[in-house]
């Protein structure tokens, strides 16, 4: 075997054969998978009674989800898509594993409206008799937009390594033969291939961005309180910035464990996550600092009502836990670089925030229902089994499947990783040279 | 063109609730047992809700029942956001819910103001005898659908046809929903609110007019009558 070949087998591993731990988890996900059916079949048969939704609660989990997901899904494409626009080359070993998760949590995501609808076998006609002045509709046509170009963005970076799986794996042909498009590697192709993954990656970026905004302006677009905020646009995108860093790092920690990948996966690329989530975290408080501020400010009786619900009310709990868990922990762990350098720092901040920006979800669409603007004998909202079993489902598949494409696609992406030993050292260091003044000549 | 809309005077109110039995009865609406009514899954298109009125001058605040329906506004912050058209406002003033197209994703109810639209959590029964007594004149609605105080619209639809077979105009005093024609206290009103002359336009032009959330800017046909300030 040639030595480029002998390179980077460690890449290769997880695709030749599947370990205990993958077989494991299929099982904890099909359990999972299948007791969220039966609760779906449940519900199908039922109708939303199942759910712990009333009057005046009438969103809950399924939407709580909706938003939680989308929010994950920005983790992927547009941080893979900022750092090689900004030609961070740290960003070599890292950018599929996020893009994968942008692809496969976007489908959950959309899952939740589907669970949420009181008559899914209408769901068709959001396409039939479309409104487009409903926020839901610019939703429909912003996440369909979004999986289109981010599943091409996944993909065109990993034509050339489909073609390595090509060569290598004479079994799998009919899956990589077509998939890599004749691809030889020629200097030709490669120019085209870069020209359209970085086309890519510029129009990825307005879309991701519209995506999120799109999702607050459903609640944001109503008249009420503590939706109708004109900040929630840019909120939300940091809020989904904000979980999907974190949901990088806990996907690049188990992908560093599973698969032995500690030589490419470095303690410096979780400082550099750690800082980029270190600094979305202090955006995020920034924003519900000034969100919370305003609404207790300008006193309108209605918003104050759902303020304090959140702050000393029923979601006092939630709601600081929160607060620690977005904010306290976070900051702590990540300032620090004696903690933010270490996989466990990262790892431990990024489920804080997860857990935080779950809690952040649920507080934005629960609260402001519970607290209706005219009096009404409101039954607290307690989420039934149904809610809860159909989420744990949904993450059980999302982690499987996730799983499931390592086993068919190398998570980092080796040719990248090459390129980047071959030409970027001589080529980062030429770029350095360029911004230094030029030497002067003696006279 | 007429504009219906609704007076409801609080001050003649006693807060019998017999609107919100009559309602029940007119439009098919299923009984809640008490398991469903006490997690918030009862549907009713006319509730009475508990506000404070600062009466006149010198009188100590008081609560106050007030009945609640649906508040037909001129611009309706439900129906911009249904994103299948399922609900529409027609140029009579009603706000429409079309059932056969509702998909039941609850944004229409979760964007009103008035929390006055209702979901369909399950399929509707009735204990028989019940079943038998129920109007032809009103569709029962299906299982995940919204539905919500339609002012009786079936009765104007009635009330044309009976004067068209009788070749004449239509008398305005000949379409009244079945709350306004319960109500024992004579509290509630309808009418035409752009025939100035009818009784609706006339109350409505009273000192004790005033209209609920008018703030938000969405209009309401649904005019209240109540000395003293009020608010939630």
């Amino acid at each position: 075997m040639p030595e480029l070949e002998r390179q980077d087998e460690r890449l290769f591993a997880p695709i030749a054969r599947a370990g205990r731990g993958f077989w494991l988890l299929a099982v904890v996900a099909g359990g999972l998978g299948l007791a969220g059916l039966a609760a779906w079949l449940v519900q199908l048969r039922r109708g939303l009674a199942v759910t712990g939704l009333n009057v005046p609660v009438y969103w809950g989990l399924y939407i709580t989800h909706f938003v939680f997901f989308i929010g994950i899904s920005h983790a992927g494409t547009l941080i893979s898509a900022i750092l090689r626009l900004s030609r961070a080359e740290w960003r070599r070993p890292i950018t599929r594993a996020a893009e994968v998760i942008t692809v496969l949590v976007l489908f959950f995501g959309m899952g939740c409206v589907l669970l949420d609808l009181g008559r899914p076998d209408r769901a068709a006609f959001v396409l039939l008799h479309a409104n487009f002045r409903s926020p839901l509709l610019w939703d429909v046509a912003s996440v369909t937009t979004y999986l289109t170009a981010s599943t091409l963005y996944l993909y065109l970076p990993l034509i050339p390594d489909i073609a390595l799986l090509r060569d290598r794996f004479p079994g799998r042909r009919w899956l990589y033969g077509p998939l890599s498009l004749r691809w030889t590697g020629t200097p030709r192709q490669h120019r085209i291939l870069e020209r359209a993954i970085s086309v890519m990656a510029i129009v990825v970026i307005p879309i991701a961005v519209s995506v999120h905004t799109v999702v607050s302006w459903v609640f944001a677009m109503t008249v009420q309180p503590m939706w109708h905020s004109t900040i929630f646009g840019p909120y939300f995108v940091v809020g989904a910035i904000f979980s999907g860093i974190a949901a990088i790092i806990l996907a690049m920690a188990v992908v560093r464990r599973a698969y032995r990948l500690e030589a490419y996966l470095k303690p410096v690329h979780f400082n550099n996550l750690g800082l980029l989530l270190l600094v979305m975290s202090l955006l995020w408080f920034y924003f519900t600092f000034a969100e919370f501020l305003t609404t207790w400010y300008g006193g309108d009786p209605s918003h104050l009502a759902v303020f304090v619900s959140k702050t000393e009310g029923r979601f006092a709990l939630s709601f600081w836990t929160m607060v620690i868990a977005c904010f306290v922990i976070p900051v702590a762990l990540l300032a620090s670089r004696r903690t933010r350098a270490t996989v466990w720092g990262t790892v431990v901040a990024s489920i804080s925030v997860e857990v935080g920006m779950w809690l952040e979800r649920f507080l934005i669409v629960v609260p402001s229902l519970s607290v209706p603007r005219l009096p009404m004998t409101a039954a607290p909202y307690a989420p039934s089994w149904v809610e809860w079993s159909l989420f744990a489902a949904f993450v059980a598949l999302f982690v499987f499947l996730y799983a499931i494409f390592t086993k068919l696609f190398p998570i980092v992406s080796i040719w990248e990783v090459r390129e980047g030993r071959e030409r970027s050292v001589a080529e980062v260091s030429r770029r350095v040279e360029s911004y230094l003044p030029a030497e002067e000549r003696a006279p | 063109m007429a504009r219906w809309g609704m007076v409801i005077d609080l001050d003649r109110c006693t807060g019998c609730q017999a609107c919100v039995v009559a309602c029940q009865v007119e439009n098919n609406v299923p009984p809640a047992g008490p398991v469903d009514a006490a997690r918030g899954r009862a549907i009713s298109w006319l509730r009475l809700v508990p506000m404070q009125s600062t009466g006149p001058r010198g009188t100590r605040p008081a609560l106050q029942l007030v009945p609640l329906p649906c508040q037909h506004c001129g611009r309706p912050p439900c129906t911009r956001v249904c994103p299948v058209r399922a609900t529409q406002k027609d140029e009579e003033g009603f706000v429409a819910q079309i059932y056969p197209r509702c998909i039941g994703c609850r944004y229409c109810t979760t964007a009103c103001p008035y929390t006055v639209r209702d979901f369909n959590w399950r399929r509707p029964e009735w204990a028989a005898p019940l079943e038998r007594s129920l109007s032809p004149d009103v569709s029962v609605r299906p299982r995940g659908v919204v539905e919500k105080c339609t002012f009786c619209h079936h009765r104007l639809q009635l009330a044309r046809d009976r004067a068209r077979a009788e070749g004449r105009p239509l008398q305005d005093e000949e379409y009244v929903p079945a709350c306004v024609q319960t109500c024992p206290a004579l509290a509630m009103s309808f009418g035409d609110l752009d025939d100035p002359r009818s009784e609706v336009a006339r109350l409505g032009r009273s000192q004790r007019a005033f209209r609920l959330l008018e703030e938000l800017g969405t209009e309401p046909n649904v005019i209240y009558l109540a000395k003293g300030e009020w608010g939630a």
